[in-house]
């Protein structure tokens, strides 16, 4: 029964590791389907991990440091959307120095929190009935925290509201021609810093996952480069919710997999895996972004102006 | 974005130089006051840390050859990379196409067998073309495939990084460092000589200063350089004029991933004299290099002061941790201020803004 087990194990790698993938993922979606570009999740990111830990060691509490770690990450967004949506900033140079400012920032701040443990953290829960299902079952729905199963079912909603809402379709439409939306009526400005501050909230929240629950501990950068993967996530998504869930654990069950391969590579070429798988599945979706239903937001990247085209 | 109704906001034709350089130097003070307040949250009076910094990076020798020392990396990568912005890449790997350039001068010191006074050439040349070949990757991939340049270039610092990770714990662990991660020491002939007992390799700083006006003069007076503006700013007019933007792109990230590839040498062949973790290697000189190119706006000759500017922060920066015990962190905290309020002002250049009068 070798193969079983190993295919549950598979499962719930991919869930662990590919939830804050997925929230960062679905924050990002909102901002770039807005029409800005956050490279400044990997900072808001650290910013949320290094919130959440202290929070959580203060007050024992792992939920009021998820929540800290939502404002704080949102408050941070809101530099960047400062810059870009009311300074018409460079969108990549602004998310680039919002990365390093939280990188910057949180090795200050957390030179004193390095190495305490936590003790505690989120709790893992089964999930009565579908758990019972067999090989799913015990991959998907066992002894996992909760922030993976409620990440799990934003997904729907977050796709629900995208596609089918008025909001929805105001952002899209914000996204894709910023200046028929404003002769619509639509404030653009007040429309992209919302989508900004939902991306930071989210980049927030997995961050928190990671120092609350994954590996419950603070460490200085201990994002690791997840922030990036994220926009190439993004992109492989389509800038859809439900693909942005597929990507995501797709992602993390190949990173875990790479892992199978420890006894003929050095675990220091398995550490540039993702990395080698990123820049390979944007490749292999190259193809479709080509296309333009699929297609990024028209107006990504570009700040908007009234009356200046 | 509707104005209120006491501003005056209208737009500027072209900045002129002088208004680029004093909304510049406004930027730098303003980031610099910001600062002073998380110096004072730290319990340390802005005025002893900022005169720590600057006598630690200028106030003698010592400090002034490790401003200098810091500077080198931060020129070399801060040239090449005002040639790849100006093609509109985005060229975030410099720190990556670095690592290639000290790995490629690694092999040439201590595997190729080569000896004499070709090597230190041999090596400069290999870090080039290790650099830039690395740099090309992502050029190919975002002309014939469309494929973000940004997240390409970064991806691969990662993979540059564990690359050489794998190489010092691997292949190229030094025989006589027992189980330390590090290569053998560089033989003499391998090593770029400096001034006196310092970090200075002066000719990798010499290298770096003229290639900055090598860089200059194929950007404003040579047709590779036209191009690549042309490809930058206009890809439309680029292609209807017959322009290859495959050529242009990747001529200008051979160049800014070579250059990087160069400074790579200089830090393995002149200040560590072996290949070691990568993190010591370059310290982020490739990121920095990115405010390096902005704050000189694109202009390599430019690059040459805020170079010298980032140098004498990173010195400093060595010298308040030390003295004052001031985290070092503070530097990119200070970088990403800086780079806040460097793009937030040009809102200044592309507009005036008054006071509107009763």
């Amino acid at each position: 029964m070798g193969w079983e087990s190993w295919v549950i194990s598979t499962f719930a790698r991919a869930l662990a590791y590919g939830t804050p993938l997925l929230l960062g993922t679905l924050g990002e979606i909102f901002a770039e389907r807005s029409g800005v570009l956050n490279l400044g999740i990997e900072g808001m990111m650290i910013m949320g991990a290094y919130s959440a830990f202290v929070v959580t060691y203060t007050t024992g509490h792992p939920w009021l440091g998820i929540l800290v770690a939502a404002v704080v990450g949102g408050a941070f967004s809101l530099i960047h959307a400062f810059a870009t949506v009311t300074l018409k900033a460079n969108q990549v140079v602004s998310g680039l120095a919002l990365t390093m400012l939280g990188l910057g920032l949180s090795g200050v701040l957390g030179r004193s929190w390095v190495g305490l443990p936590l003790f505690t953290t989120l709790r893992n829960v089964t999930v009565p009935g579908l758990s019972a299902i067999p090989i799913i079952g015990p991959g998907l729905f066992t002894r996992q925290n909760l922030l993976v199963y409620i990440t799990m079912l934003l997904v729907p909603i977050l796709w629900y509201i995208l596609f089918h809402t008025r909001i929805g379709i105001t952002i899209r439409a914000v996204g894709e021609d910023p200046a028929a939306a404003d002769s619509l009526g639509v404030n653009v400005d007040r429309v992209r810093y919302l989508c900004v501050v939902v991306g930071g909230v989210f980049a927030g929240i997995a961050g928190a996952y990671l120092s609350v629950a994954y590996r419950p501990a603070w460490t200085e950068g201990m994002t690791g480069g997840m922030g990036w993967i994220v926009i190439a996530l993004t992109i492989f998504a389509f800038w859809n919710p439900v693909y942005g869930l597929l990507g995501s654990y797709l992602f993390a069950a190949l990173y875990h997999l790479s892992y199978r391969l420890q006894t003929w590579v050095s675990p220091e070429l398995l550490k540039a895996m993702p990395y080698v798988f990123a820049i390979i599945i944007l490749i292999f979706v190259s193809r479709g972004t080509l296309q333009k239903r699929m297609g990024s937001p028209a107006a990504l990247g570009v700040p908007y102006t009234r009356g200046e085209e | 974005m509707q104005a209120p109704k006491w501003l005056n906001i209208e737009r500027r034709p072209i900045p002129s130089g002088r208004t680029i350089f004093t909304v510049s130097i406004l930027a730098i003070v303003a980031a610099l006051i910001v600062m002073a307040i998380f110096f004072a949250a730290y319990g340390v009076s802005p005025a002893r840390a900022y005169g720590a910094i600057l006598h630690g990076a200028l106030g003698n020798w010592r400090g002034f050859s490790e401003t200098l020392r810091r500077m080198i990396p931060l020129l070399l990568c801060g040239v090449g990379l005002t040639v790849a912005f100006r093609a509109q890449f985005w060229n975030i790997g410099a720190d990556g196409q670095l690592l290639f350039g000290a790995m490629a001068a690694t092999w040439v010191a201590l595997f190729s067998g080569l000896q004499g006074p070709l090597v230190i050439p041999v090596m400069f040349l290999a870090g080039f073309v290790a650099g830039a070949l690395w740099g090309l990757i992502p050029a190919v991939l975002k002309v014939k495939m469309g494929i973000n340049d940004v997240i390409t270039t970064l991806m691969m610092n990662y993979i540059a990084m564990y690359v050489a990770l794998f190489l010092i714990h691997g292949p190229w662990k030094g025989p006589s460092v027992r189980g330390y991660p590090l290569t053998d020491i560089f033989p003499p002939a391998a090593r770029i000589p400096t001034i006196g007992d310092t970090h200075v390799h002066w000719p990798t700083l010499v290298l770096g200063l003229v290639l900055a006006i090598v860089a200059y003069i194929m950007l404003n007076r040579t047709r590779s350089g036209f191009e690549i503006k042309v490809v930058g700013e206009n890809p439309h007019a680029a292609r209807f004029a017959g322009m290859s933007e495959l050529k242009t792109v990747v001529i200008a990230m051979l160049i800014s991933g070579g250059l990087a590839g160069l400074a790579g040498v200089g830090e393995v062949a002149g200040v560590q004299l072996r290949l070691l973790d990568p993190n010591q290697i370059s310290m982020g000189y490739g990121y920095t290099a990115i405010i390096v190119a902005w704050l000189a706006r694109k202009n390599p000759l430019g690059v040459i002061i805020t170079a010298f500017f980032f140098g004498v922060l990173m010195a400093g920066g060595d010298v308040i941790k030390v003295n004052l015990g001031l985290p070092f962190q503070l530097i990119n905290v200070f970088n990403g201020v800086i780079m806040f309020f460097l793009i937030g002002s040009e809102i200044f250049m592309r507009y005036r803004i008054a006071l509107r009068r009763a």
